[in-house]
């Protein structure tokens, strides 16, 4: 009886799945993807009506960003211990049923970035950026590994290098800040901030190379855009033909200056911001945060900000603004045809999730979904994808079970998310179910 | 066999400290009370970064809950810890940490005695009490 139930939710699912990609207008229809259906509890996320999700990988070493080849492989970048001596993952699926059953890898180097454009497969260790070409198979060819930037600053807090490329040829790159606030002493009850901010000169911005020039450092790259304390999501928007990129707003305002700040601020003032990008632009770090309640821009206290003071006059205003401590990991621009019309051109976003807002409740550990048209937010955030953490108000970073890092598009639209608390891939799929 | 050693064990220990606590007023009777002062120390100066569960935060922020060196006899060191803050980046327990850790020089003997001795005791941690006295010691050396 049950297996009778089976097979007919299998042909239901079958048959949906081939009207609608019989009705989608795309040419999207990569050939074996047609038996790809979600697992029976959705990987454990909830999803709106009609997606449903699988588990792709469980278990890789600390899975960061993720990238798709137009033949379908993923490529995960590893930052825990290297698999087998490498910090690339290949998984590729033979049988067409969305369950990757071969690994190869290459790289020897932990970090966060990977994307892939024209033929080139990019990825990060903490200080380089280097490419791979890949062959007419998507994969990429022994030997091929070349060192494009090299020499960035690490100094071991927000250290993880993010990678995108534009249209014409660069490559940009994130260098965070390695400190809270530029505070004369970081993370110390009111220590006053450095005037002007030197870190600013190497780092706390997005600096903009050539995709194709081999050891590049700062003195052959642009400081793009400015005062941005850390981005770890970063995508080029076709549609702006522009740069977005989500910044880390600063921590512990309550502890570093409790005579203007409560618990209660630290957890909600200092929004996560996207911000899109201009060649030149600054967004204010480390001289001011943004408040989402007021949408005002607000002297940080280490510059002489009380809670009231607004700055930032040169400081260029968030696309728009989340709130505080969530940890977006990753940007990603929806331009698949499998999605509902809403999705196209919208912005999705991994958060991580909070650890700062203790101990009010953490936030977070979900990915988001922002309307967008003509490269500009429509309408407010919603989330997407949920029930990777699960523990309520006893939440903690260690305890959540997942938390979403990573995002990357199929060829056929699929919308994968990597976590690396435990190591698992999803992929989610509509199924108009 | 073995747990009957360990009890008496515990129970010559806790005589000899009874003993001693009435002679020079009272470590052992009081580290229920410094656990007590130590956990409002906690959550007002460590929790954000360790967390309630002293787990910290994976890859940014050191666990307490469980760490090698934080119930390890080396107390010096916790207590360095404590007074200087850290951001060495070395690993601990197979892992890397990075985010800086607030140096608290400010806090008085007897907190600092009462916060470590506080996650030497807590979640699954279980570790003798830390004395303002060995506060004492370590900040005059530590300069
Ligand atoms: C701003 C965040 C922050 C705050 C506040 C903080 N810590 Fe830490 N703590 C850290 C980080 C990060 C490390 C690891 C640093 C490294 O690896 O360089 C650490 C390490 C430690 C260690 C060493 C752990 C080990 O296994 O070696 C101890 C002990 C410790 N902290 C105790 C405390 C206590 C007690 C307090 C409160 C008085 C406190 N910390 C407040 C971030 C913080």
């Amino acid at each position: 009886m049950k297996k009778i139930f089976y097979y007919l939710c299998m042909l239901l699912i079958i048959t949906a799945l081939t009207s609608l990609s019989a009705c989608a207008s795309g040419p999207v229809k990569p050939g074996k993807t047609g038996a790809v259906v979600p697992d029976a509890d959705n990987a454990g996320l909830k999803l709106p009506a009609g997606f449903g999700a699988l588990k792709v990988a469980d278990g890789l070493s600390k899975p960061r960003h993720i990238a798709v080849s137009p033949q379908g492989d993923l490529f995960v970048k590893l930052n825990g211990k290297l698999s087998a001596g490498k910090g690339v993952l290949r998984l590729h699926d033979t049988k067409g049923d969305g369950k990757p059953d071969e690994t190869t890898g290459f790289g020897n180097y932990t970090g966060t970035g990977i994307t892939i454009k024209n033929g080139y497969l990019y990825a990060s260790s903490d200080q380089e950026v280097f490419r791979y070409k890949l062959n007419d198979k998507g994969e990429v060819i022994d030997g091929s590994e070349q060192k494009i930037i090299t020499g960035l600053i690490n100094r071991h807090q927000h250290e993880s290098k993010s990678v995108v490329l534009d249209d014409a040829g660069n490559i940009y790159v994130n260098i965070g800040a390695y400190s809270n606030s530029c505070q004369e002493n970081d993370r110390v009850t009111g220590s006053k901030g450095r005037m002007p901010c030197p870190i600013l000169d190497s780092a706390g911005g997005i600096w903009q190379f050539k995709a194709d020039k081999l050891n590049q450092t700062y003195g052959d790259g642009v400081r793009y855009a400015t005062g941005l304390r850390n981005v770890v999501g970063l995508d080029w928007n076709k549609q702006a033909n522009k740069l977005f990129v989500m910044q880390h707003g600063r921590d512990d305002l309550h502890s570093l200056f409790p005579a203007f700040y409560t618990d209660q601020d630290n957890a909600e003032k200092p929004a996560e911001t996207m911000y899109a990008l201009n060649k030149g632009d600054n967004a204010g770090w480390p001289y001011i945060y943004y408040d989402p309640a007021t949408n005002k821009k607000m002297l940080a206290p280490e510059y002489g900000g009380d809670g009231k003071k607004e700055g930032g006059k040169d400081a260029i205003d968030p696309a728009i603004a989340f709130p505080a401590h969530m940890a977006p990991n990753a940007l990603l621009f929806y331009t698949g045809n499998m999605f509902p019309a809403k999705y196209k051109n919208g912005a999705f976003i991994a958060f991580h999730g909070s650890w700062n807002r203790a101990p009010l409740p953490q936030e977070g550990y979900f990915v988001v979904f922002v309307p967008f048209e003509n490269g500009k937010p429509t309408g407010k955030w919603e989330v997407f994808a949920d029930g990777f953490a699960e523990k309520g108000d006893a939440l903690t970073p260690r305890n959540a079970a997942h938390r979403p890092t990573g995002l990357a598009q199929g060829p056929d639209g699929s919308l994968y998310v990597s976590d690396d608390q435990k190591g698992t891939i999803y992929r989610i799929i509509y199924t108009g179910k | 066999m073995k747990i009957k050693l360990i009890f008496s064990g515990m129970l010559v220990l806790l005589s000899t400290a009874m003993l001693s606590a009435q002679k020079q007023a009272a470590p052992a009777v009081d580290i229920k009370k410094s656990i007590e002062s130590g956990r409002a120390i906690y959550m007002q100066l460590c929790l954000t970064c360790h967390q309630k569960d002293g787990g910290g935060v994976p890859h940014l922020n050191a666990p307490l809950d469980g760490a090698t060196a934080v119930v390890a006899n080396d107390k010096a060191k916790l207590i360095r810890i404590v007074l200087k803050g850290m951001s060495d980046r070395i690993e601990i327990d197979g892992e890397y940490y990075s985010n800086t850790m607030t140096p608290h020089s400010d806090m008085k003997d007897q907190q600092i005695a009462d916060v470590l001795t506080f996650v030497r005791n807590n979640w699954t941690n279980k570790a003798s009490a830390v004395s303002a006295a060995e506060v004492k010691a370590v900040r005059g050396k530590t300069k």
